[in-house]
């Protein structure tokens, strides 16, 4: 197998979007009956490479083998057309059309110049039943979780008989069991002749399902090599260019006084009886799946939607925390899960981002001193290390994890004590998680306390000093640094153990 | 966890199906509720008269809704309507002064010509030249408009100028029923199995519900929107055709100010103002209970003036619901 030739191959691709390279001669090549993982940091030029190679985008220089024989994709039809699909990062369903529409979209069975709606219905039934998903074919995807959007995703690939299937981080918003269904779904793919090429952040993922690693770095090409025999730590460096000396520079700090107390926190239909500590100087982990409430208790602590009952206390004095205003002059403050949607305003620039909750800092009479706001955006944006170029740079244009930076400098300027953290390096890239994590570090050794929501498992027993684990709106375990292990944190998420 | 929410969606969809069912019914019961009301004051409501009189004042409305409708779902507006219709309408009545001989399929091709054409122009400013097409119609709404100026110098065309068959086209029943209603039938079934039973109509769901993955899934979404705007500008052509047939004359400001109610028809009737959803039932329920508030406001007279701040509150009341039924289907969702 190892030996095949590539079903699909690129060489020498090159493309530039006003006059910044995106690719440099950038090569890849997948056989069948593989998973290719494709590697690289935000910026890589790993989406570049796969629009290229599905006809999005067209190269500068450089070309597609597909068979060995050249190959031209001018749009994601012709692509589609030749057995090339993908399942990209942003998501590419249609709310309004049900899960049917959606896998047959464009290619509508015809029978005497109509849409064969009855034949759609079986086809779509009997490629779901084939993944082993139980999924009505006519709910409207707009009802559909996150998990079976991607099934639904991974349907409409199949349904064109692809022969090469590109998966751009599919798994960035599933919780560990879905991935692991996922993966079954894929190693199938796999079996059955397809060449799979997947992209993914995190590496233990790889590891698990990859057979070759293609790696990228500022859109050259690195390396590929096959997986066994490689490790983590190889990856890193292969990917960063330099050794990173820890992805989780957890420094020791002594716990201080207590800084946010919480006892029987409940809101009906959401959690029940959460009651948890927070020191200064902690770093507390909050580990379980998806929907088990972390971010509604993060929510209700910070004031979006307040608590029923229960009580919190801010050092030692009782409080009531009815809205984030509130929140926020009570020192708390609050990185949300979704960047694009809770934590930024894409339109708006660097600096205005970062003064938006301390605005009222800036303004005289209600008029808004332009100077001063400049300065102590630059200042928490230096302080950030963001990588921009100027502050006047609207934040739709950062990356990933520079979007991250500019979150974390927004909710830095309002000076919190206690800063609540909802997975704040999903999606962003090594080396900018490993800032963030050092950041973190940081912090907490300045004493602020820190809540820290995440999902992924490294990460949570990685950086925190103590580790909650939620399930179905309640703790369901509390483990300290040395007795947390990712078996233990799994079972009381699940409540297997 | 998949087998979790496996169980999740039947019912967060019957909600969801509750509330668009419960849109076509509810304005159904609303035009009940209305229609038993004004009879009580005025009997003359409930005869076949003027049951007929309300579907022959909306046969036209129905026409360029239904082309608004599609402009809707890819997330567009079309504003020029309004004035296609009046220039068409001047064109064609022109035409026939000049050539009464014309045969009437040729009046209606000329003014599907005409008003695709003009909506083609819509199209290529929105689709290729990528401007938002609430300003491009804009703009052509007054261009259009300046053009019916500009070709009838100011001068109106009468109907004792026009020839008999034309002032008969509209209004002339060999079949029963007036030709107007029936070309409204007509459209709308053509329209309804255009947008269920083509991947052409398919593709215009797929566009407005989803932009970007339509592109992802290889459909070609410029074209896409460009059609929209032609259909809507044909329709909005033979709309102008049968206007003047209609009221006889074709005057500089034809179906002035007409665009509200074709933006209002739709939009009352469910089609989804954010684009991707809506169908061609609740556009003629829209238009019908348009209709009616109009008809019945005449019949136990109440003053024109209410009929415009009526029909803006309906329009106002369907986009609040809108956008609650989206928020709490967005919630349970996630």
């Amino acid at each position: 197998m190892s030996d095949a030739a590539p079903v699909i191959e690129a060489r020498g691709l090159s493309k530039a979007f006003g006059g910044v390279h995106a690719l440099r001669d950038v090569r890849l090549a997948a056989r069948a009956g593989e998973v290719l993982a494709l590697l690289g940091e935000n910026g890589a030029g790993k989406s570049t490479l796969i629009k290229i190679i599905t006809g999005v985008y067209q190269p500068d220089a450089g070309e597609i083998l597909l068979d060995g024989r050249p190959a031209r994709f001018t749009d994601t039809r012709a692509a589609l057309d030749q057995g090339v699909a993908a399942i990209y990062q942003e998501p590419s369903l249609f709310p309004d059309l049900d899960v049917a529409e959606n896998i047959f979209v464009g290619r509508q069975p015809i029978r005497a110049g109509r849409v064969d709606w009855r034949t759609m219905y079986e086809e779509a039934g009997a490629l779901l039943r084939r993944l082993g998903v139980r999924l009505d074919p006519r709910i409207k995807a707009r009802e559909l979780s996150v998990a079976q959007m991607q099934m639904v995703e991974i349907a409409r690939a199949i349904s064109v008989n692809a022969r090469v299937l590109i998966m751009d981080e599919p798994t960035s918003s599933l919780t560990q069991g879905e991935v692991e269904e996922l993966f079954v779904i894929v190693r199938q793919l796999r079996d059955s002749g397809a060449a799979i090429i997947f992209i993914s952040h995190r590496l233990e993922e790889l590891f698990a399902l990859a057979d070759r690693v293609t790696v990228l770095r500022d859109g050259a090409y690195v390396d590929t090599r096959p997986l066994a025999g490689v490790t983590t730590e190889d990856l890193i460096r292969l990917m960063v260019g330099r050794d990173l000396a820890e992805l989780f520079p957890k420094q020791h700090v002594a716990a201080g006084e207590l800084a946010l107390e919480v006892e029987g926190l409940g809101l009906p239909g959401r959690f029940s009886d959460v009651s948890f500590e927070l020191r200064r100087g902690e770093i507390v982990g909050m580990a379980g799946l998806v929907g088990a409430g972390r971010t509604e208790v993060a929510e209700a602590l910070f004031g979006v939607m307040p608590a029923a009952s229960g009580h919190i206390r801010i050092d030692g004095h009782e409080v009531t925390v009815s809205g984030p205003e509130q929140a926020m002059a009570l020192g708390i403050g609050y990185v949300p899960e979704d960047r694009k949607q809770h934590g930024l305003v894409l339109a708006m620039s660097i600096a205005q981002n970062i003064t938006l909750p301390t605005l009222r800092r800036f303004a005289r009479m209600g008029w808004l001193s332009g100077a001063a706001e400049r300065r102590s955006a630059a200042e928490d944006a230096t302080r950030l290390e963001v990588k921009m170029s100027s502050l006047d740079q609207p934040a739709s244009q950062l990356s990933g994890g520079n979007q991250q930076k500019v979150v974390l400098a927004k909710w830095l300027s309002t000076n919190p004590q206690v800063l609540i953290l909802d997975e704040p390096t999903r999606g962003i890239d090594v080396g900018t998680k490993a800032a963030v994590h050092q950041l973190m570090s940081q912090l907490a050794a300045e004493g602020i306390a820190i809540l820290m929501i995440s999902s992924e498992l490294p990460e949570i027993l990685g950086m925190s000093d103590r580790i909650l684990v939620m399930r179905e709106g309640q703790i369901s375990g509390r483990f300290s640094r040395a007795e947390a292990t990712q078996e233990r944190l799994m079972a009381a998420a699940t409540g297997t153990g | 966890m998949l087998t979790e929410k496996k169980l999740a969606p039947a019912r967060s969809m019957s909600l969801a199906q509750l509330a668009s069912r419960f849109r076509e019914l509810g304005i159904a019961a609303f035009i009940l509720v209305l229609a038993a009301l004004v009879s009580l004051r005025a009997p003359a409501f409930l005869s076949v008269d003027n049951f007929r009189d309300i579907l022959l004042n909306i046969s036209i409305l129905v026409i360029v809704a239904l082309g608004q409708m599609m402009v809707i779902i890819t997330r567009g507006i079309d504003l020029s309507v309004s004035s296609m219709i009046g220039l068409t309408a001047m064109m064609v009545s022109s035409m026939l002064v000049l050539f009464p001989w014309l045969p009437m399929p040729a009046a209606i091709l000329l003014g599907l010509a005409l008003g695709a054409t003009l909506g083609a122009f819509n199209g290529l400013i929105i689709a290729v030249g990528n401007v938002p097409p609430i300003i491009a119609t804009l703009g052509t709404m007054s261009i259009y408009r300046g053009m019916v100026f500009f070709y009838s110098q100011g001068s109106w065309v009468n109907a004792s100028d026009m020839p008999e068959g034309f002032r008969r086209l509209a209004k002339a029943s060999p079949f029963g029923v007036p030709n107007l209603i029936l070309f409204a039938v007509a459209v709308l079934l053509l329209v309804a199995f255009f947008l269920r039973l083509t991947r052409a109509g398919r593709d215009i769901y797929a566009v407005g519900s989803n932009p970007d993955a339509a592109r992802f899934a290889g459909i070609r979404a410029q074209r896409v929107i460009f059609t929209v705007y032609v259909l809507s500008g044909l329709l909005a052509g033979l709309a102008g055709v049968l206007w003047a047939s209609r009221f006889e004359a074709a005057q500089t400001n034809t179906a002035f100010g007409f665009e509200l109610q074709t933006v209002a028809a739709p939009v009352v009737g469910g089609v989804n103002i954010f684009g991707g959803s809506g169908g061609v039932i609740g556009v003629v329920l829209g238009a019908f209970l348009l209709g009616v508030i109009e008809n019945s406001l005449t019949l136990v007279k109440i003053s024109p003036f209410w009929q415009l701040a009526a029909q803006g509150l309906l329009i106002l009341l369907a986009v609040v619901f809108d956008a609650a039924v989206l928020r709490r289907m967005q919630k349970r969702g996630s």
